[in-house]
């Protein structure tokens, strides 16, 4: 857990009057830096605390000494001087020099935490309403991210795991001492791709490319969290980067080009009910659950059901056309450029079958890519 | 006084009247303040609910989304429903007795600037029954985000406007009562510092409101008319609403600690029966804090992706603002010293707040390192820095100067008893509740989520512990404020032994109308 736990220890007791029960097991810092920019950034840290400890002892020294001397109940008289040009200016000089000497160590981090500059892996990443997707620019791989933790865990309904809320299905995956470089985009609103370990914070923003970088100096798995509030399932978008061996690294994409030129053999297939409603579960738990809920009722006033609904119980095209481009104005995403044909095909077939819905057709891949434009 | 109190013939109006079609700044003062405290106890519930359901890992008592509208509007009721009012009921009493005017420049558009506060309330209020719920995009309401709400988040667009619009009528007010209807021999640098404070703070007001009023309208005609301004498939751009916000975000602020910092330093001589030290750094530093505050908005923005050289600037602007807010601490313990100190309630608040403050400063100054803010931004531990300045900060000069103030306000002393028990719970419980808040942060607890990982869970407990006993704290105040309004030992006119100033040269209670002829300031 945390190193160099003293300070926050003095902090605490010192300020806050506290004592922590059984410390072992309270992180009071950051996690254990596992690139050179979050190294660098927990340093600056420990150091600006120092700083502020400094300081602190020194003000607060003064007035709790004044606190306990200069009482009226002790017996001090008040002395009335009020002014002093030459205190003034030496209080307002000191903190100045102490500031220049902070801000000269952040100035040359944050130029070295802005140079994007000869990265040897670029990745692509943009977040939507709720999760991630990883676009490895060089290799062709391209996938999303979604929450794992199952439903039953937030509601109480079963024991939480070790990385509840932290897991998903598929982690992006990097080479361990190579150079990251993420472009950072958005689907639909705000959101911030975070890994602590790695000092790595950017907001993704719909409609421009923003970028970061890091080089993770050790094998492991890492998570963090989208940090700008985007919705209800703010809190249900975890980031999980596994960092691999060189040789660790290129299995995992070609086990990945392998798997998606299968999905890619999809396209053509004509699939039986069964397969459809089976696929269509999986699609629409991950897509769609969160808001229209596993059961497809909805919640009223804010998300509509799909039990019953016209566009699941009317003509196929619309529906199609619904999970393709979406609703504009509306929380409601096109799903067209994150699911394949045969994804969109089984997950419309899902909803009008299954959710209580029974229309009895069947939608095909090929019935999706005829209305892809 | 006694006399002039009825030289028109007329005391105060009796029944609802009184209250509705009062130009009296007494009256509307009092109004503000009790407004304040309902809004305050409103928006302490829903932050009771939000940290019932961070108890425990998992979710327990309510849905995600409102768990977003509570946070929501947890925030935008206690800044502009609580904090701000509260500032303008001390401005409406205070101004006018501490610069010897008999009431405000403009007594009737003081009346609308606060009758148009409930109005807003309602409108925010009412949100939460509407269909698709409340406002759940947290109090800096950015785009895209906003654009999917429903019907409240309209609403709360209008209450907005109307918030915007009482600020700005109450600053107006402010400036002309001070720089018209000061007493003879009142001169500027004669002002006490709380009149100093809320000076430069209505000017602040008149300058960020119509800013704020602007961004807001845009996001309306977005929503609305089909304009583009934050929508990057129209040609917009989502960030420029976070330049636009926080360029009234963070003057507002200082909008909300100048008022505090005016009380403080009121309180701090009197009870140290010693004159504040450094009155015209005093003033210099807030002004300075005031004008620095337009020039560093883009620090609540480092995640967005700005060019190395903006990120440098506003680093190295924000860092600056901590050299007048250290002159600031270093003149209030320079007044300590020395004196002769006695620590009644308004006192211990005082010192409170002076601790208390400054740990949100130095966490503000972590903050404002622009590499570090990385890890930082949008965690727990910004959470803790903003209440640290904004409860123990401006919420504790508040309870500070209604405890300094109340005996001359009612003519009762109040429970001191009671008051030093509100002090020290309130003291202890706040920083069970948000000093663990930064070791949360730190550890990678991002801030608004309804549910989190299981590592967070001890510090997320103590923290609800701490609020439950902060919340009902509160319940003392309140209690003490009815008891000290009905009745209670005699308030002397000059309620503290070494106050100075002129409130303090009229009656406890002072009557209805005081200060008809001006006095004399030496």
């Amino acid at each position: 857990m945390g190193h160099r736990r003293p300070l926050p220890v003095v902090l605490a007791s010192l300020l806050a009057g506290l004592a922590f029960p059984a410390l072992a097991d309270y992180q009071l810092n950051f996690p254990p830096p596992k690139t050179g920019l979050a190294q660098q950034i927990y340093d600056m840290n420990v150091w600006v605390m120092w700083i502020c400890v400094g300081i602190f002892v020194v003000v607060f020294g003064a007035m709790f000494y004044a606190i306990w001397k200069h009482r009226k109940s002790v017996g001090h008289k008040a002395e009335q001087f009020h002014e002093s040009t030459t205190v003034e200016i030496i209080w307002t000089t000191i903190p100045f020099l102490i500031l220049v000497a902070m801000a000269w160590p952040a100035t040359k981090l944050i130029i070295e935490q802005k140079d994007t500059s000869n990265p040897d892996v670029t990745v692509k990443v943009v977040g939507y309403q709720w999760k991630w997707e990883y676009d490895y620019l060089q290799d062709g791989v391209k996938f999303m991210s979604v929450l794992s933790t199952p439903r039953e865990q937030i509601e109480n309904k079963a024991e939480k795991g070790a990385n509840y809320l932290l897991e998903v299905d598929e982690p992006m995956v990097v080479p361990v001492g190579k150079k990251v470089r993420l472009l950072l985009t958005a689907n639909d609103v705000i959101h911030a791709w975070w890994v602590p370990a790695f000092g790595i914070k950017q907001d993704a923003i719909p409609g421009f490319v923003r970028d970061a970088w890091f080089t993770a100096n050790e094998v492991g798995t890492y998570r963090g969290q989208c940090a700008e509030l985007c919705g209800k399932d703010h809190g249900f978008m975890p980031i999980v980067v596994e960092v691999k061996s060189e040789a660790d690294y290129k299995a995992w994409l070609e086990a990945k080009k392998a798997k998606a030129a299968a999905a890619a053999g999809d396209a053509g297939k004509v699939f039986t009910q069964a397969e459809l409603m089976e696929r269509g579960a999986k699609v629409y738990n991950a897509n769609c659950a969160s808001c229209h809920l596993p059961d497809g009722k909805g919640i009223p006033g804010a998300f509509p059901a799909i039990t019953g609904s016209k566009i699941a119980t009317g003509a196929k095209e619309g529906h199609i056309g619904m999970a393709l481009i979406g609703k504009p104005g509306t929380a409601m995403p096109g799903f067209g450029p994150q699911l394949n044909d045969a994804d969109i095909a089984a997950v419309v077939t899902y909803q009008r079958n299954g959710l209580g819905n029974s229309t009895g057709d069947l939608v095909q891949p090929a019935d999706v890519k005829a209305l892809r434009k | 006084m006694e006399a002039h109190a009825t030289e028109h013939g007329h005391g105060a109006p009796k029944g609802i009247t009184r209250w509705l079609t009062t130009t009296n700044h007494k009256d509307i003062g009092t109004m503000y303040l009790w407004f304040a405290a309902a809004m305050f106890l409103f928006a302490g519930l829903m932050a009771m609910a939000i940290r019932a359901e961070l108890f425990e890992p998992g979710m327990q008592i309510m849905s995600p989304d409102y768990f977003n509208q509570l946070t929501t509007l947890h925030g935008l009721i206690m800044v502009f429903g609580a904090i701000m009012p509260a500032m303008a009921g001390f401005a409406n009493w205070q101004i006018p007795m501490m610069i010897g005017a008999p009431d405000m420049a403009f007594p009737r558009m003081n009346n609308w600037s606060f009758w148009i506060l409930p109005a807003a309330a309602i409108l925010l209020v009412l949100s939460m029954v509407l269909p698709g719920g409340a406002v759940a995009t947290g109090w800096t309401l950015y785009p895209p985000l906003y654009m999917q709400g429903g019907i409240s988040y309209d609403l709360t667009i209008f209450a907005v406007h109307i918030l915007g619009a009482s600020s700005i009528m109450a600053s107006l007010n402010i400036i002309t009562t001070i720089l018209n209807m000061r007493a003879p021999g009142m001169t500027l640098m004669k002002m006490p510092l709380f009149v100093w404070t809320w000076l430069i703070t209505a000017f602040l007001l008149i300058a960020v409101m119509p800013v704020l009023a602007g961004a807001v309208t845009m996001l309306l005609t977005d929503r609305n008319f089909g304009t583009h301004f934050f929508d990057a498939a129209g040609g917009g751009d989502p960030v420029l609403f976070q330049h636009v916000f926080w360029f009234f975000g963070h003057p507002e602020v200082y909008i909300l600690i100048l008022p505090a910092f005016g009380i403080v330093s009121q309180i701090i001589p009197t009870f140290s029966r010693k004159p504040l030290f450094g009155y015209a750094s005093m003033v210099y530093a807030t002004a300075s804090i005031a004008i620095l505050s337009f020039f560093v908005w883009a620090h609540h923005m480092f995640t967005v992706g700005m060019p190395a050289v903006g990120q440098l600037y506003f680093m190295y602007a924000t860092m600056l603002i901590a050299v007048p807010t250290g002159v600031k601490v270093f003149n209030w313990v320079a007044t300590m010293w020395k004196g002769s100190l006695t620590f009644e309630t308004p006192m211990l608040f005082a010192v409170g707040f002076v601790s208390m403050f400054t740990i949100g400063g130095f966490t503000g100054l972590v903050l404002a390192m622009a590499p570090i803010d990385i890890q930082m931004q949008d965690t727990y531990y910004v959470v803790a820095h903003f209440h640290y300045v904004l409860v123990s900060g401006a919420l504790f000069a508040i309870f500070a100067g209604v405890y300094y103030w109340l005996p001359k306000w009612t003519g009762h002393m109040y429970n001191e008893t009671l008051g030093k028990w509100h002090f020290w719970l309130s003291m202890i419980s706040f920083n069970v509740l948000f000093f663990p808040q930064h070791f949360l942060g730190m550890a990678g607890m991002p801030r608004r989520i309804p549910d989190y990982a299981l590592q967070f869970a001890e510090f997320n407990q103590i923290s609800s512990i701490g609020g439950f006993v902060f919340g009902a704290s509160q319940i003392l105040m309140l209690i003490v404020i009815v008891q000290c309004i009905r009745g209670g030992k005699k308030a002397e006119a000059v309620v503290w032994e070494d106050a100075k100033g002129l409130e303090w040269t009229v009656p406890s209670p002072p009557p209805y109308h005081t200060f008809e002829t001006a006095p004399e300031v030496k």
